[in-house]
């Protein structure tokens, strides 16, 4: 069973609604500051972005579906320093051990935000297993779409796109796995590909008959049809 | 909070946004963990130096120089990072051309993955429900709200970014732009073009 987070496809939410090409980067300054103080803690080195994506999707559905984008960001982090132990739940409450943390000389300076950010967090990996499939062959996703090593886990393979049958479209390379990653199993690495599925065979009314939607799937994701 | 169905650690916290957001930011401060300092350096690089005007920019070199259009499409990583984008949230590049037979558009159904050094933050609606359900089910309904209509025999194909992998899509060159200079060009593009729910616009058209 999939979580709250996997809404593609997904029916009754009504018109987009589009902004102003130059409307305000953040809507609101708290916008911002949730951005950076998310930023800057990932800077603390004590999880990486598989565990934070799935920090968010974990947040009971009751608040996802309830809370603005940054209210998840926000509270998904508070979630995170405490089960990472960073943060106790007392120190959310104002009530935690005063002065310096352990972790405060890995705090990110400002002087080291553009270098930071510059060099990202490239996610390809020498090795892993060897590629399995080729561009244009045809494939399947697995079905249920649920992470297969944790109960529950973090995975990409949406909902929509499980148990059916598309092509692979290119090979990206190896990349970490974020079913391991994001649950501390080590980063997997497996080749990834972009496959190509008809709108079609993904949905019983599709808007015309050469739609396509392409999603980035790992190899142990798909089998050979 | 009482009012806040949850054991998770963070209904300790004020239930408003903007004062949760101020409580954990004071805590960490307290403790060292995060500098005020850098918090406004990053606000600052996503406010005001990292946004569309680099995507703008390739884009309309794209249409300007066929060899680097080429380059781009074939392995964008290495030409991207030669003009110094490059980092956080695009790592891993792909540029998609729109043609009159296909026209590209990006989506991130499970969160808001989005080309941050090409395009900087996403929009709000990009992180909206309505656009996460609805692009990969009905892109075509999705379009029209952006007052986009495609001809028949156009296919499309959207991409959901479901990896750490990154789409640019390069959008058609308008007719009446043969005699621009690239600075000229850059101002055709949107953010929106890039993204797919929009078109570049058209040379004399009205600013977005």
């Amino acid at each position: 069973m999939t979580r709250v987070h996997d809404m593609g496809g997904r029916f009754g939410d009504g018109p987009v609604q589009p902004e102003a090409e130059d409307a305000p980067v953040f809507a609101e300054d708290w916008h911002a500051r949730a951005l950076a103080v998310t930023l800057a803690c990932g800077a603390l080195g004590q999880w990486n972005i598989d565990t934070s994506r799935h920090a968010r999707e974990k947040l009971p559905p009751k608040d996802y579906t309830r809370f603005s984008y940054y209210e998840k960001w926000i509270s998904a982090l508070a979630d995170l320093l405490v089960e990472k132990g960073v943060l106790t739940r007392d120190d959310l409450q104002g009530k935690g051990a005063a002065g310096l943390h352990a972790l405060a000389e890995r705090a990110l300076k400002a002087e080291n935000v553009a270098g930071a950010l510059a060099k990202g967090g490239p996610a390809d990996r020498v090795g892993g297993s060897a590629p399995r499939f080729s561009p244009g062959q045809a494939v399947r996703t697995r079905i249920p779409a649920d992470n297969s090593l944790v109960d529950g886990g973090h995975t990409r393979l949406p909902q929509y796109a499980a148990g059916v049958p598309g092509y692979i479209l290119r090979l990206h390379g190896t990349h970490v796995l974020p079913d391991s990653n994001a649950h501390g199993l080590g980063e997997a690495p497996e080749p990834l590909y972009a496959v190509r599925f008809f709108s079609r065979a993904l949905w019983a009314h599709p808007e015309h008959p050469d739609d396509e939607v392409v999603l980035d799937l790992w190899q142990s994701y798909l089998e050979p049809l | 909070m009482p009012h806040d169905h949850s054991d998770h650690p963070h209904a300790l916290l004020p239930p408003d946004p903007a004062l949760r957001v101020k409580a954990l930011e004071t805590i960490l401060t307290e403790k060292g963990l995060i500098d005020p300092a850098a918090l406004e350096e990053i606000i600052d690089t996503y406010q005001n130096r990292i946004g569309p005007q680099n995507g703008a920019r390739v884009v309309a070199k794209a249409w300007n120089d066929p060899d680097f259009k080429a380059a781009l499409l074939a392995d964008a990583g290495p030409v991207l990072a030669e003009l110094g984008y490059y980092g956080r949230q695009g790592e891993h590049m792909v540029v998609v051309e729109n043609t009159p037979v296909l026209h590209n558009m990006v989506v991130c159904t499970l969160c808001s993955c989005y080309p941050w050094p090409l395009l900087g933050i996403p929009p709000g609606w990009y992180k909206s429900d309505a656009y996460r359900a609805r692009a990969v089910r009905e892109p075509r309904k999705v379009l029209a709200e952006f007052g986009v209509t495609l001809p028949k025999e156009a296919a499309v194909r959207v991409w959901d970014s479901t990896a750490e992998v990154r789409y640019l899509v390069l959008p058609m060159r308008p007719e009446g732009a043969e005699d621009l200079s690239e600075a000229e060009l850059a101002a055709l593009v949107t953010r929106d073009s890039m993204i797919g729910t929009g078109l570049a616009k058209v040379p004399g058209e009205a600013p977005a």
